[in-house]
């Protein structure tokens, strides 16, 4: 009866900006593969272009005649929509993180719900809920109320290593920006370095979609994700 | 109705009041420091007018990172271009001596410039990447006049916004706004590497501007205009690009 004094899961700010991210995840996503599509190949260093020796190819078709791909036919180009939505999505999304960004440091949301508990900041500790993790033994009660040492870890390092980093390669590829800023580009070793580190660090984005999806369903899609919408878990402490 | 859902009708109403005349007071300010790009409408408009606000206030006087002559590309890049069209065909019949860069709208003296007078005037070489939408880079020296020495000599009006410029090729045209036409690295280019303008390149003449993707620099270029709205040209959003599906400003 009382669940209105069970104090929600995730707040409300977690739970909006957590699925407008999703969404521009997503848009991002579809977007780029589109953008990647009209040159899958990649390079090292400022240049690049089907006259030099790429770093590697992916083995897809291409958007443009111009670029030997071994396939015998061009896709059609969609380039003009996806870059309009790429760019579109990423302003959503950093100033969505900016807000998160701001309000998990004013409320204390990274200090208390992230950052990981000195006592269990030991190999031992990680190494515990690895195997817990492989066993598939199912998450207790309690920890439906919080996360656990390694997803501590890891939202810390998507949230404030992943993407900056991804925001900061992005940047590094735009012509005007770099000409303002001209060491997001020099640090990384030129244009192309940029434009491969985005790839690989979307890639690795994608990797903890796909993880991150994975542990929700084997942890109860249902009530963590109702968790993530309305706030309440559906969990026994809720009836207490 | 309670008092306290009364307050905070009111309350709510109130902020929602201040937060759209703020945005219409954004919206009045961007206008009138022109930060409004011409495809603002539709619904990428919001991406758009954050992107070129946000990089007209940051770059309105940086410069694109220049290399070494070791970084030149060998052998630069030639991108596919369609095949010439007859009128090219008979200027470059006669050498591209009978080759003309037209000048007109908001302009003291309009005028037509052949390649020649353009090398008379004093050359200036850069050597930047060439970046395109695609994702594919190269670095050249491009040789040529700013596009700024060539508005001077025609003298632009105190109200001009926009330089408008059209290929020999048709329903090939871009703007850019006079942040843009006026930069120093802005150059009518006539010169590559030591040589004249290939014609894969673009060659005999091309508007070239490194701070925006490649397919901002138009090849082959007959025409520019010189206005105040951009209104007025194909459908009104700024360039063939935005008509094509791309957007307008290409600094990103």
């Amino acid at each position: 009866m009382p669940t209105a004094t069970v104090p929600s899961r995730h707040s409300y700010l977690v739970r909006v900006t957590h699925w407008i991210t999703t969404l521009c995840f997503f848009a991002l996503l579809v977007s780029g593969i589109e953008i990647v599509i009209s040159h899958p190949r990649f390079y090292w260093g400022e240049t690049g272009n089907v006259l030099t020796t790429p770093l590697f190819k992916l083995p897809i078709p291409s958007s443009r005649s111009l670029v030997p791909t071994g396939y015998g036919y061009v896709l059609p180009d969609q380039n003009g929509w996806s870059r309009y939505l790429h760019f579109q999505s990423a302003w959503i999304a950093v100033l969505t993180g900016l807000l998160y960004g701001i309000s998990g440091l004013v409320t204390g949301h990274f200090r208390k719900d992230l950052l990981p508990a000195k006592a269990d900041l030991s190999w031992r500790g990680v190494l515990t809920v690895i195997a817990n993790h492989l066993r598939f033994k199912r998450p207790g009660a309690a920890e439906a109320w919080s996360y656990n040492v390694v997803q501590r870890l890891t939202y810390l390092l998507v949230i404030f290593v992943l993407f900056p980093l991804v925001i900061w390669t992005g940047l590094a590829m735009s012509p005007a920006f770099v000409s303002a800023f001209p060491a997001t580009v020099t640090l990384l070793g030129g244009r192309q370095s940029a434009r491969t580190l985005h790839f690989f660090i979307s890639l690795a984005l994608l990797l903890f979609l796909f993880v991150h999806v994975a542990m929700v369903a084997l942890a109860g899609f249902r009530s963590r994700l109702r968790a993530m919408i309305t706030g309440t878990t559906g969990s026994p402490t809720e009836r207490i | 109705m309670s008092d306290l859902s009364r307050r905070k009708l009111i309350t709510n109403g109130l902020a929602a009041a201040a937060g759209v005349s703020g945005l219409g007071v954004a919206a009045h300010l961007a206008e009138k420091y022109g930060l409004i790009p011409p495809d603002h409408g539709g619904i990428y408009g919001l991406g758009e007018t954050l992107t070129y606000a946000s990089q007209r206030l940051l770059t309105r006087h940086s410069f694109a990172r220049e290399f070494s002559r070791s970084q030149i590309s060998k052998p630069p890049l030639a991108n596919e271009i369609a095949p010439f069209n007859d009128a090219f065909k008979r200027l470059q019949a006669g050498g591209f001596a009978d080759w003309r860069l037209s000048v007109d709208g908001m302009v003291d003296r309009p005028a037509s410039f052949s390649v020649a007078q353009l090398k008379s005037y004093p050359s200036r070489s850069q050597i930047t990447e060439l970046s395109c939408e695609e994702g594919w880079t190269y670095i050249a020296e491009w040789i040529g006049v700013p596009l700024s020495y060539v508005l001077d000599l025609v003298g632009t009006h105190p109200q001009a916004r926009y330089v408008v410029y059209f290929s020999i090729e048709p329903d090939w045209w871009e703007s850019i706004d006079m942040a843009d036409a006026m930069h120093p690295q802005t150059f009518l280019t006539y010169g590559m590497n030591g040589d004249d303008l290939p014609l894969g390149n673009g060659g005999p003449l091309r508007l070239r501007l490194p701070r925006q993707l490649g397919y901002k620099s138009v090849k082959f270029i007959t025409h520019l205009t010189v206005t105040d709205s951009l209104k007025k040209f194909g459908k009104g959003l700024g360039s063939a690009s935005p008509e094509g599906g791309y957007a307008w400003y290409a600094g990103i």
